[in-house]
């Protein structure tokens, strides 16, 4: 029995994975229901324009790279970001503008919302893919861990190490500053109590003198952010393949509705447990258990409850049981 | 409903584009564009009944088609009695308790009060059911996968018609439908989106590493058709004599007598369907729906049934779906879980029935044949264009390479800004809804 290299194992294999992919699923639910309270449809095009963002952020990096510009021992896309975060900003306003904010004016039903977003999806698809291709784009640079598993054991002395990778730590305080200026600005800023307001009650918000288009803006400004942060901190962990982002769409959205759709708090509540539960499932528990069982009781089998492959089902199952007991999300959705 | 002057001015002149196809780029292209228009027609078809006469979201056509293409292999394969041997009882018994244990925890829920004592049995009866099936599943799925992988390594078929495959391939999807739509019905519009879109990706991913099931990414590939082989057809007397008619090669003609054979199965169907569809949409089960699209809440106070409604219109949507799913593998005698991709095989088609007209069948139909046409040639164009654009670039250049590379992409760009263009200005498509 040695719970202490049990514990540092699944760590090293699970919990420090998990929490990072928590995070960046946290930062794109968030911006799914955040258009999901304001705008009222769910943004179909999350995914795609999550990696035209990053793609925006990889452009800004090689640039930086090619003229010798670092931040050593961060990656140089962080000094990237706000490259992205602009340029990103910019298309989702001109979508906002060219396509969103017709049918606005003409109060069409949400669904007509969801396909307009499936055609900004294709055009976003489409452009991401011009400039970056199929393929995987690595552009993690910089110091790549901050301990390895080396360095662990070696001022340990367990048997098993543990390693912390420079995206993960990056990931994990990025995210958590984030929400908690995003809910700073929620809470206590004149702009976040009105889209608070506006979530809430549009009418109401309206005849107080809150600014429609306004914030409608915010609120594609503030997505703009969360997608380039989450984009690009999923690229640098797990590097960049346009195809992923879209298939990231179903974990973000099963997070945001497990939350309870339009509840900030359960966006991110939700997407831990998707990342957890994802990450759980498809774990192979032999080398926990190899530590945790007495001598002579060792598990023989990988102990994996579903292949890696099948981590959508997790996701997908945790959806149809929120769908079938509790349709409204953790925290009852639709208040901001 | 019949069709007027403009809509058949409409088909023709797609007719007339298809005719010029064969002109002037080559008969077997033409023959190719057309069938797989035939069959993103029957999808398109299918997508209409649920978005065009119930206004629901299905952004799962990927799966649903994939599930009918494995109908495909179930049914037209030979079977193979040495994995059927190895572990074929095992992997039924599996499939059997994984359904029971399922059972038995629907049982349990439903039957318990509610309180921690229910939480513990539905975890047991969980756990217990997981274990056991897995002892009794993963054996007889590994000695079946062991059995001549190469080829084999999967249970194979039945061995039946290959025609049988198509209503088989429609009444799989309708179940995966009838799964999907049970839990995700009568909730908000998007839940149904987001299921369906979990589910697709679901069923890919079970083709593609199930093995034992239909050999996943090794593919199965000569799977019986239903129509002569190109090369089965050259030998033929008529053929050769046409061919010196036409002046066309005797291969060139035989892939086209092929192709245009498998044209003639599809049109049945297509054409049988829309019989259907038509006569179910002027009943005053059609108006039913309709009605229920337009204004749930009067719908239900009329005493209609709103979900069960769309529970039916879903999975007849879906089978409709799945049975395009079964022609088209049957049409490409392969099924090959790795290319189901789906901005291909869900949004493609959310395009075509949006350009062609949501809520009219004829519409679909029509919207299917433009938006395939265009995405078959809308590469080429691409390409063109870029070799326009890049042609003052010095060769060899990497920016040149680069945009060359990505014509490739043109198209999804293209149908993008056809389906915003659609849904801006001309939001009842080619032939609206009347």
């Amino acid at each position: 029995m040695e719970p202490l290299n049990a514990l540092v194992s699944l760590a090293n294999f699970m919990l420090i994975p998990a929490f990072a992919y928590g995070s960046q699923l946290a930062l794109g639910a968030l911006g799914i229901t955040l258009i999901y309270s304001i705008l009222r449809f769910a943004h179909f095009a999350h995914g795609d324009t999550m990696a035209l963002g990053t793609a925006a952020v990889i452009g800004g990096t090689f640039f930086l790279q090619a003229r010798g510009i670092s931040i050593d021992p961060l990656p140089t896309a962080i000094l990237a970001l706000p490259f992205g975060i602009v340029v990103m900003a910019g298309y989702l306003l001109a979508a906002d503008r060219l396509v969103y904010r017709y049918y606005r004016k003409v109060k069409a039903k949400p669904m007509i919302f969801v396909m307009a977003s499936l055609g900004v999806m294709f055009v976003t698809n489409g452009i991401t893919r011009l400039f970056m291709g199929v393929g995987e784009t690595r552009f993690e640079d910089g110091q790549r861990f901050i301990f390895t598993v080396r360095d662990f054991r070696e001022a340990t002395g367990l048997a098993e190490g543990l390693a912390l990778r420079n995206a993960q730590a990056l990931t994990i305080v990025t995210a958590l500053i984030v929400m908690v200026v995003l809910f700073w600005f929620l809470n206590r800023t004149r702009s976040g109590k009105s889209m608070r307001a506006y979530s809430d009650n549009e009418d109401l918000a309206l005849l107080s003198g809150i600014n429609p288009e306004r914030v409608v803006m915010i609120t594609w400004v503030i997505t703009a952010i969360l997608l380039v942060l989450a984009g690009t901190l999923y690229g640098l962990d797990k590097g960049f393949r346009p195809f992923n982002y879209f298939q990231l769409l179903l974990p973000m959205f099963a997070a945001a509705i497990l939350g309870g759709l339009g509840s900030p708090i359960g966006a991110i509540v939700g997407a831990y447990v998707v990342a957890f539960a994802e990450m759980g499932i498809t774990y192979a528990w032999r080398r926990v258990f190899t530590y945790l069982m007495p001598e002579g009781l060792e598990p023989e089998s990988m102990m994996q409850l579903l292949p890696v492959d099948y981590k959508f089902a997790v996701t997908f199952a945790i959806l149809v049981i929120v769908l079938l007991f509790r349709p409204t999300g953790i925290f009852k959705g639709k208040v901001l | 409903m019949s069709l007027t002057a403009r809509d058949l001015s409409l088909f023709a002149a797609m007719g007339a584009v298809l005719a010029m196809v064969a002109m002037f780029q080559s008969p077997q292209l033409a023959v190719t564009i057309l069938n797989m228009s035939l069959i993103s027609a029957v999808m398109a078809l299918g997508v209409n009944m649920q978005w065009g006469y119930a206004g629901l979201f299905n952004v799962g056509v990927m799966g649903f088609t994939a599930v009918g293409g494995l109908a495909v292999v179930l049914i037209a394969q030979p079977p193979v009695p040495e994995a059927w041997a190895a572990g074929g009882l095992g992997i039924l018994l599996g499939l059997m308790l994984g359904v029971a244990t399922i059972l038995a925890a629907v049982i349990v829920y439903k039957r318990m009060a509610p309180g921690t004592l229910r939480g513990i049995a539905l975890f047991a009866v969980l756990l217990g059911g997981y274990l056991l099936t897995s002892l009794v599943f993963g054996p007889a799925k590994q000695a079946v996968q062991a059995v001549n992988p190469a080829s084999e390594g999967y249970l194979g078929g039945a061995g039946l018609p290959v025609i049988l495959a198509w209503p088989v391939g429609a009444v799989f999807a309708a179940g995966v439908a009838w799964l999907v739509g049970k839990v995700s019905l009568g909730l908000r519009s998007d839940y149904l989106a987001i299921a369906t879109l979990g589910i697709s990706e679901i069923v890919i991913a079970v083709l593609k590493h199930e093995r034992w099931l239909a050999r996943g990414v090794n593919n199965v590939t000569g799977i019986e058709r239903p129509v002569a082989r190109p090369i089965e057809l050259q030998p033929v007397p008529w053929v050769q004599s046409l061919a010196e008619t036409l002046g066309w090669s005797v291969s060139q003609t035989a892939s086209v007598v092929s192709g245009l054979g498998y044209s003639t199965l599809f049109i049945i169907v297509l054409g049988l369907l829309i019989w259907l569809a038509e006569r179910a949409l002027n009943s005053p089960w059609g108006r039913m729906m309709r009605a229920i699209r337009d204004n749930e809440v009067s719908a239900r106070a009329m005493g209609k049934d709103v979900t069960r409604r769309h529970l039916m219109i879903f999975v007849l949507g879906s089978a409709v779906c799945g049975l395009a799913g079964a022609m088209m593998v049957s049409m490409d005698g392969q099924l090959t879980p790795g290319s189901y991709e789906p901005l291909r095989f869900t949004f493609l088609i959310w395009v075509m029935v949006i350009v062609g007209g949501s809520g009219n069948n004829w519409g679909a139909v029509l919207g299917a044949f433009v938006i395939w046409f265009l995405w078959v040639q809308v590469e080429p164009a691409g390409r063109w264009f870029m070799e326009i654009v890049t042609s003052g670039m010095a060769d060899g250049s990497d920016l040149k390479q680069h945009l060359l590379a990505s014509a490739a992409y043109m198209r999804l760009l293209t149908m993008g800004v056809a389906l915003l263009l659609m849904l801006r200005f001309a939001p009842r498509g080619l032939i609206p809804e009347r």
